[in-house]
């Protein structure tokens, strides 16, 4: 269980109530050919079907989440984001999305750069490592943080590959990859555009939402850059 | 030859004699061929909402009614059924017995028009595909240009592949159960024990016993006991015979000691009752030759590739070790780069293969899910 439950790890809402899952509604076209990657019981699948009437795929690793996904008539599959994105074939999706599962995966690398070759744009969020609460938690009780959003001790924890905001950046200039939109998330608060490149939201922003695209795309992009709402 | 009957007003058994002759895919032509089948519920008005399900290897067209054979329930009452998974309030389920089948299909136990004798060996060697054919035929005879669903568990699911792959334009979803799209060579190799068993039986005379008025039983008892352990897994078998003796004490000879042999013993015994041995030796040589990515060069996203617009949902179980969760998977990646709607999931038991036969709450509800959602799809 490490890629797949993403979704489970904050707090239980009404999925329309998660402010991450409301950006990502807002950010995918109505519809869009959507896979979401760690798509856990299939609720933003739902809301993105209920509202931007997507057609929806889903990856999942845990079964139960799986099961869940089809009894709500969703088309998930059983698998993970490090075995199982090489099969699709190129741009056979408009967006892939990984919420909160990035820091999950045993090749984040590897992930990126097929969410990249199957969909047009990817929507990637993760806690970010370089929140205040995380720098403050280590500095002050020398321990593995223990914030709202990594709660789960060291020995438990899924997430294997902890990033901050300035290291995916320059993962993704290292991968040629566009960011068409930034901004800040976390469970209950509303989306905030944030300057990625900001060492100021570094320190600010509990997590982190992107939207991406290669650079090398043929299709010029819909999204001007910081523009969420287009 | 048209027999019909109908046990209660929503159910129809029959047989119905193709209206042209079958080619095989060995290059040779079957002149008459006739298909053995049920139906439970009714077609509607648009056609639309018909369902055929595929049996596996030792399984037959009565899938939800009475078998005349044994006097037992249907081999899935659990999911057919008014209010069941498959719906027969809902949808007009079609079974078949397969081709090369001994409930009433043409197979080497029919009589061979030319010589007016049973087939015997003389019956050409038959594929799954061949199966899928006169099913096909079978379908447009009774009406039904396009099915809901093609849905089988098994050899069940290996027939619901072919029909992906050939007939993509007459489905609107698939449901492969504890299947794979090939044999392999331990599937191969059980089949080949179960074949000699059979062959080593002096009643089995060449395959010729029918004209003889003898019957292989000993063989057929033996095929099917080796074929049975592969049906279970090895924790079940554990838990439900563990060492138990059958009778306090040792025989000190070759009877029944343990449980285990006694129940194997029964499922042999009352296998050979319904079942003709040719029949087994016809049907485990079709699945031996399947090999489903055989026709698009060994890829089988080509060979699927035309089945783009179906949905899939593919269940495999846990402790399955004749066709495992990792063959599913092969099919699941498949579908995937062929660019299909799939779902699946590993559902977790210790039952083995023949988990999908049985009530598996996590199998109900998913299949439950994925009916529904393309039930809505279209229109049903």
């Amino acid at each position: 269980m490490h890629t797949g439950n993403g979704h489970q790890m904050v707090q239980p809402l009404y999925a329309a109530d998660r402010e991450d899952f409301r950006e990502i509604v807002r950010l995918v076209r109505p519809g869009a050919r959507v896979l979401d990657v760690g798509c856990g019981s299939g609720e933003l699948l739902q809301l993105l079907r209920d509202e931007k009437q997507i057609d929806g795929r889903g990856i999942e690793i845990g079964a139960e989440g799986v099961s869940a996904c089809l009894a709500k008539g969703l088309a998930v599959i059983q698998g993970d984001a490090d075995r199982d994105l090489a099969e699709y074939p190129p741009m056979s999706f408009d967006y892939a999305i990984l919420s909160q599962t990035l820091q999950a995966v045993r090749a984040p690398k590897e992930v990126l750069s097929n969410l990249l070759r199957l969909a047009e744009r990817a929507i990637v969020s993760f806690p970010n490592f370089g929140h205040w609460r995380v720098r403050m938690s280590l500095v002050t009780t020398g321990r593995m943080p223990d914030t709202r959003s990594l709660p789960i001790p060291w020995y438990e924890t899924p997430n294997i590959h902890l990033c901050t905001l300035r290291d995916f950046t320059e993962l993704c200039a290292e991968l040629n990859l566009r960011i068409e939109a930034s901004s800040a998330v976390s469970a209950t608060a509303p989306a905030r555009s944030i300057n990625c490149q900001s060492a100021m939201e570094n320190w600010r922003s509990e997590s982190a939402l992107f939207l991406l695209s290669r650079k090398s795309a043929a299709t010029p992009p819909t999204h001007r850059p910081g523009d969420l709402f287009a | 030859m048209t027999v019909l009957s109908s046990p209660r007003p929503d159910q129809t058994e029959g047989v119905l004699r193709l209206n042209q002759p079958l080619r095989l895919d060995s290059g040779q032509m079957l002149r008459e061929v006739d298909i053995a089948y049920c139906t439970y519920g009714h077609l509607n008005a648009d056609r639309s909402n018909a369902v055929l399900i595929c049996h596996a290897l030792t399984g037959d067209q009565y899938v939800a009614s009475t078998n005349p054979t044994t006097g037992r329930p249907g081999w899935w009452p659990v999911m057919v059924g008014p209010g069941r998974t498959f719906d027969t309030d809902r949808y007009f389920i079609i079974s078949t017995n397969v081709l090369g089948g001994c409930m009433g299909s043409t197979g080497p136990s029919s009589i061979d028009p030319d010589t007016g004798e049973p087939w015997g060996l003389s019956f050409p060697v038959i594929t799954i595909a061949d199966m899928a054919r006169a099913q096909a035929m079978l379908i447009s005879q009774l009406g039904v240009e396009t099915l809901f669903c093609v849905a089988g568990g098994s050899m069940g699911g290996m027939q619901a592949l072919e029909w992906a792959r050939a007939y993509p334009d007459r489905m609107y979803a698939c449901v492969l159960l504890a299947t794979a799209p090939r044999h392999s060579a331990q599937n191969i190799a059980f089949h080949e024990v179960g074949r000699q068993a059979i062959m080593a039986d002096p009643d089995w005379r060449g395959g010729d016993y029918a004209k003889l008025g003898v019957r292989p039983e000993k063989g057929l008892a033996v095929a099917r006991m080796a074929a049975h352990i592969t049906y279970l897994s090895e924790p079940a078998l554990q838990r439900k015979f563990g060492r138990e003796l059958q009778r306090d004490g040792l025989s000190w000879g070759f009877d029944a000691d343990f449980q285990v042999e006694s129940y194997l013993r029964h499922q042999g015994a009352a296998f050979v009752d319904r079942f003709d041995a040719n029949s087994y030796l016809y049907i485990t040589r079709a699945l031996d030759y399947f090999d489903l990515a055989q026709s698009a060069g060994g890829r089988l996203a080509d060979a699927l590739s035309p089945a783009a617009d179906v949905r899939f949902c593919v269940l495999s179980f846990s402790s399955d070790w004749l066709y495992p969760t990792s063959e599913s998977r092969v099919i699941v990646r498949a579908l995937n780069a062929a660019g299909a709607r799939a779902s699946f999931v590993e559902i977790e038991s210790d039952k083995g293969h023949d988990a999908f036969l049985l009530d598996e709450p996590v199998m109900r509800d998913a299949l439950n899910g994925f009916l529904d959602a393309a039930g809505a799809a279209r229109g049903l």
